[in-house]
């Protein structure tokens, strides 16, 4: 490879890596919402599967058992939520709300409890890039998209797997029709709630696969608070992506291209405080709710709760 | 509604929280009774605990929730009052390093008035992307907290760092524009100012025509606007500006109250757990107030269990968030049994 293209390899890969906990999360979130459910908590299931993934994975050494546990925490507290928003029939916003909250407070005392008397924390072995045969070795697109770490190509995976599931099936037919018109579809013998929990649970532990990548191919830690609002982003992502899979592997992109653009600009030393680096996520977030909002038509039931 | 019954709801919502607190803590192994008994004792434990952890920590939860009462009472979700009250904290400091030479009868409402105006300027833009783009406020109001977290990361290493530039904080703001303390205690000005401030939304909701088209607006929006010939968009923008305002002023109150300069995290969370103040409250004023002394008495406890029984604060938000689960579900019951009162 000519040194030309080596920093925008760099920088597409590191986009690739950071994109990809917001693509599960998102994916995650894709099948909440096609089913008519706002999940807040998919905040709460991420943190919980960093600390699923941390815990699991120093105690066992071996990291699929913490991506496991990551995906059982993030379900976890998926079904919490589940319970109050759908089955008590509360306001989602504010059950997800409270459910990423306690998710705060219940995996800031688990990780306490599971570090104290260690001043090392929960430090675990990061999963190094795994080359795919042959893919890998094509120039500019082979470093960029398979020379990845395994829940990278697993992301992609589950999308492919979501598409089929949401437009070539009938469970998925189902549950597009629980997101648009629950009366209709209840009044088709369509069991509306018990699919929006499936969605959702299933959206939960999505977004813990999307927390134990951030801890296991990242970070390699757990840290309070560690998603610092990656859950809300990922619900923009979704906005921005349509509500289709395929839009959000490209909204995921762009958000961890925003993210990973203040490493090359930190790399170039230009004198613009960082701090406005770690907004850029955010506030692009907001410029594409924008761009897209009003143009673009959510589930019609979205966030209304289903009587 | 009687009074019995009017609490009634609080207090099982409070009693099961610190139930969950309770078990969740034995599970995991902590001494239960020693941080349930260090979480009282930080509340309660003294007159100078009383006032000076609980009182003061119930002045910011009572503004911000008066605040978000009177957004969700128009069915606009705002979520973002941390990021508010951080931009109010800002922009009360900015002022506050300025007035060294003013009366503090100037100094102080100049500097509660900028964190006003900080925290309401930062509700603009989502005000903006509602009503021109329909971006849904809960999800630009919540994204701002992260960028209100890093200006302030910015501002205290930035512009507004100390003049010594050792610490990531702002100088100590005049002396002419700190609240006055009540003696004995760390209580300031701030505290007469929340209860005041209770009683005169609680007026403008029960007495105004303002506060009776917020309610309208907030229940039937269609209704209000095709019978009541009210202008909706209008009145939720008025709403979600007045909440940041509230937010914003309690940003300033805690500047000038308490810590009198800027900090990074100045705010441990008061702007998610005022929305369980508001809510569990029922969005009644009054109720705010007692909601919020309720939930100063908490996080001052908590604060007392991390020093006495090694048990993290962070604890506390369990407690915070069964409150608002238990909230839901009493208004979601109360909805169900009688489905003509939806609003």
């Amino acid at each position: 490879m000519s040194g030309g293209v080596a920093p925008l390899v760099g920088f597409l890969a590191a986009a690739v890596r950071i994109g990809t906990p917001l693509l599960w999360a998102a994916a995650g979130e894709v099948l909440a919402e096609r089913a008519g459910v706002i999940n807040l908590s998919v905040e709460g299931s991420m943190l919980a599967g960093c600390l699923g993934a941390a815990i699991g994975a120093y105690a066992t050494g071996n990291p699929w058992m913490g991506m496991a546990a990551g995906f059982a925490a993030g379900a976890i507290v998926a079904f919490g939520f589940a319970v109050v928003a759908i089955w008590a029939r509360t306001d989602q916003i504010i059950a997800g709300t409270a459910l990423t909250m306690a998710s705060v407070g219940v995996t800031g005392l688990i990780y306490r409890q599971a570090t104290s008397g260690r001043a090392a924390g929960l430090s675990v072995v990061t999963l190094e890039p795994s080359p795919l045969p042959g893919l890998g070795a094509i120039p500019f697109v082979g470093p960029v998209l398979f020379v990845q770490p395994v829940p990278t190509y697993l992301a992609g995976l589950a999308v492919v797997l979501i598409w089929l599931v949401l437009y070539r099936t009938t469970l998925g037919l189902k549950l597009r029709a629980a997101g648009e018109a629950a009366e209709a579809a209840r009044a088709q013998g369509v069991r509306v709630r018990l699919i929006q929990t499936g969605a959702v649970v299933v959206g939960g532990a999505l977004a813990g696969i999307g927390g134990a990548t951030l801890v296991l191919a990242q970070v390699g830690t757990f840290a309070e608070r560690m998603t610092a609002g990656r859950g809300f982003i990922a619900i923009a992502i979704v906005v921005l992506g349509r509500w289709h899979p395929a839009g959000i592997v490209l909204a995921a992109l762009a958000f961890g291209a925003a993210t990973a653009v203040q490493y090359v600009f930190q790399a170039m030393a230009l004198d613009v405080p960082y701090q406005f680096f770690l907004m850029l996520p955010y506030l692009l977030a907001l410029a594409a709710l924008t761009g897209v909002a009003g143009r673009v038509r959510a589930p019609s039931g979205l966030g209304r709760t289903v009587d | 509604m009687s009074v019995l019954s009017r609490f009634r709801a609080p207090l099982v919502a409070a009693v099961l929280g610190l139930t969950v607190l309770a078990l969740g803590l034995s599970a995991l192994g902590y001494d239960a009774p020693a941080a349930l008994a260090a979480l009282g004792r930080g509340a309660f434990g003294s007159w100078y605990a009383f006032t000076s952890a609980t009182l003061v920590r119930a002045v910011p939860l009572i503004v911000i929730g008066l605040g978000i009462a009177i957004s969700f009472r128009a069915g606009a979700l705002n979520i973002g009052a941390e990021g508010q009250f951080s931009a109010g904290a800002m922009a009360a400091t900015a002022v506050g390093l300025f007035v060294g030479r003013w009366s503090g009868l100037v100094a102080v409402p100049a500097v509660l008035l900028a964190g006003a105006i900080g925290g309401a300027t930062w509700v603009v833009v989502p005000v903006i992307l509602r009503r021109r783009y329909r971006v849904q406020e809960v999800i630009s109001t919540l994204l701002l907290n992260f960028v209100a977290d890093a200006l302030v990361s910015f501002m205290v290493q930035g512009p507004l760092q100390e003049s010594k530039r050792i610490y990531p904080q702002s100088d100590p703001i005049a002396i002419a524009a700190r609240l006055p303390l009540f003696p004995g205690t760390r209580l300031h000005l701030g505290f007469p100012l929340a209860v005041a401030l209770a009683g005169f939304v609680a007026i403008v909701f029960s007495r105004t025509i303002w506060g009776f088209r917020l309610k309208a607006v907030g229940a039937a929006p269609r209704a209000a606007e095709v019978s009541g010939r009210m202008d909706v968009a209008r009145t939720t923008t008025q709403a979600l500006l007045w909440s940041g305002a509230f937010a914003g002023l309690a940003g300033a109150l805690e500047v000038t109250g308490v810590t009198y300069a800027l900090f990074l995290n100045l705010s441990p969370g008061y702007g998610f757990t005022a929305i369980a103040v508001a809510l569990i409250a029922r969005l009644d004023p009054v109720g705010i107030l007692f909601a919020g002394l309720g939930f100063g008495a908490l996080e001052a406890g908590a604060a007392g269990m991390q020093r006495d029984a090694g048990v993290p604060a962070v604890a506390v938000s369990v407690v915070q968030a069964t409150i608002i689960v238990v909230a839901l579900l009493a208004v979601a019951r109360a909805r169900l049994a009688r489905p003509e009162a939806a609003a």
